[in-house]
């Protein structure tokens, strides 16, 4: 049993083991600082960077999880403070029905809603599609960690003379908050690599852009575009951006992780 | 049925706790006919279907311990819970009679339920310090509902750890984590944040039986040293702990009913009920 364990284990972690290696393998000779701080330079010249879709990466996802957390915290914070609630009820249902739903549906939904109405691309539609996607995922994991917090602790608010939504809010959001911050960390870093939805609504650029109103570049869409090139240098370049875009998600990942340990570090100092 | 409940004779030493009790020489009357800081009038409580207490009536008096005993599952802890309306927290409740404190109808349409539990204040069975600081954990209530200036706060802190004979262990540690305590230092932490609210009544629900002897005793002794100023009512398991802490005891039967109410010299000498000499004398429970 122990060794069909292993087995299983063994069959889960070697595909990621080949995809890192032969990410760093392939990419890791196209790294250097003019990688990160340089724009790309026309096909068949060799060096160049991918600044501009570092970048973009950054305000898009960023501005997606400004959009995304607060909606999905408290979302979820209500689910589970009220969990017998209509709302509540209907926002669990349809956040399980979000989280099986293809990225490029999210995608059509934001092109629809922002892109078709301006009548042009927009980092900011991207944004919004990203957020959608958030949510559900920021509010489940919101819900399970505050359904965690002991409900002695809301006793001892409430019979201090705490209002209900202040105990929520100061005391059982606060306990849960380092759990709460991974689960968000981890949600921000899974759509930080979609490329479905950003196909739609940030579409690309070839130029360094910071406005969020245009099409905008991104690390996923810079794979896509460099990969499926014709030129063999365009493929080194994706190779590279693919390992850098890992390494983004390693780093949030990274970040949730000590955000979880000081958790329980504090515990108990 | 009932014949085999009752434990062998030959037992019955053994059996029997012996509830060791210095008569006390001042014995206030049962029913105190001076300040009272809780009536209760015909108070009913229902879960649901289930009726959980039944037409309990009864007085507490000013700052003086009052004890409730009775076995597991009597209500004894539905009752207490209902002073302070915690119980308004689980779905499908509902009371019936009225629950006056110092004057305030509890359950009342014009009660303002945060000032109720600002002067109400709970002890729990498990200590359950906040998350925060052992400084923020006394802090929190009179910050929150304005109780004192922000430049005394830290005076009232002190002067709450005192009164919980907590303030020499932790004096040195206001800002570590209330959570790394022992389980008795929670506990009088607790009862701290309680008196941080500057309560008139405090309710202990069990509070000792989470803790060691040593911690248990502790806080028996700060429960008598803090009589002198609170009204104190206390739930317990533990018979002896209600002889030793209690001015008054009363005890709950099965099925939410009141049976005695006494002077707890009384009540563990000479009950005037039998299913309370049965209870005391450890016969059932």
């Amino acid at each position: 049993m122990v060794g069909l364990m292993i087995g299983a284990v063994i069959v889960a972690v070697l595909p990621l083991i080949f995809i890192l290696g032969s990410l760093i393998v392939r990419g890791a000779g196209s790294l250097s600082v003019a990688f990160f701080t340089r724009m790309p330079v026309p096909a068949g010249e060799t060096g160049g960077g991918v600044l501009h879709a570092i970048v973009g990466t950054l305000i898009i996802v960023g501005i997606a999880a400004l959009m995304g957390v607060p909606i999905g915290m408290g979302a979820g914070l209500h689910a589970a403070e009220y969990p017998g609630s209509k709302i509540s009820w209907t926002a669990r249902f349809v956040a399980d029905v979000m989280n099986g739903t293809p990225s490029i549906v999210v995608g059509v939904f934001a092109y629809t809603l922002v892109v078709a109405p301006q009548k042009h691309y927009s980092a900011f539609a991207g944004s919004l599609a990203l957020a959608v996607l958030m949510v559900p995922m920021i509010m489940r994991s919101t819900e399970e960690l505050i359904k965690l917090v002991p409900n002695s602790l809301r006793e001892a608010a409430l019979a201090l003379g705490y209002a209900r939504w202040r105990t929520s809010l100061s005391i059982v959001l606060r306990t849960a908050l380092p759990g709460i911050v991974t689960g968000s960390l981890l949600a921000i870093a899974r759509v930080a690599g979609e490329t479905a939805p950003l196909l739609l609504t940030a579409l690309g650029n070839q130029y360094f852009s910071v406005d969020i109103n245009g099409p905008m570049e991104t690390l996923p869409h810079v794979v896509y575009k460099y990969a499926t090139g014709p030129y063999e240098e365009w493929h080194q370049f994706a190779w590279a951006a693919a390992l850098v875009l890992i390494l983004v998600v390693l780093v949030l990942s990274i970040a949730a992780r000590i955000a979880t340990r000081q958790k329980f570090g504090g515990a108990r100092g | 049925m009932t014949a085999t409940l009752e434990p062998p004779v030959a037992a019955t030493p053994i059996m029997v706790p012996r509830v060791t009790f210095e008569p006390r020489d001042a014995e206030p009357e049962p029913i105190a006919t001076g300040e009272l800081a809780i009536e209760v009038r015909d108070f009913s409580f229902w879960y649901g279907q289930v009726q959980a207490l039944q037409h309990v009536s009864l007085t507490v008096p000013r700052r003086a311990v009052t004890a409730l005993i009775g076995p597991s599952g009597c209500g004894k802890s539905t009752f207490l819970r209902s002073i302070n309306r915690m119980n308004d927290l689980i779905s499908g409740t509902r009371v019936e009679g009225e629950i006056v404190v110092e004057g305030a109808s509890v359950y009342g349409s014009e009660i303002d339920l945060v000032a109720h539990r600002q002067r109400v204040g709970m002890v729990f069975q498990r200590p359950n310090p906040f998350p925060k600081s052992i400084y923020d954990n006394v802090a929190y209530g009179p910050a929150l509902n304005a109780l004192c200036s922000r430049r005394d706060l830290p005076d009232l802190v002190e002067q709450c750890l005192r009164r919980a004979a907590l303030w020499d262990e932790v004096r040195d540690r206001l800002d570590a984590p209330a959570t790394g305590l022992s389980g008795g230092q929670q506990q009088r932490l607790c009862i701290a944040r309680a008196l941080g609210n500057q309560p008139t009544v405090l309710l202990m629900d069990e509070p000792c039986s989470a803790l060691d002897p040593i911690a248990t005793q502790r806080v028996e002794e700060l429960i008598f040293e803090l009589k002198r100023d609170y009204t104190i009512v206390i739930v317990t398991h533990n018979m002896q702990q209600a002889a030793r802490v209690s001015d008054f005891t009363g005890f709950f039967d099965r099925g939410g009913l009141l049976v005695e109410l006494g002077g707890t010299n009384q009540i563990f000498t000479n009950p005037k009920h039998e299913r309370t000499e049965a209870y005391i004398t450890g016969r059932f429970g």
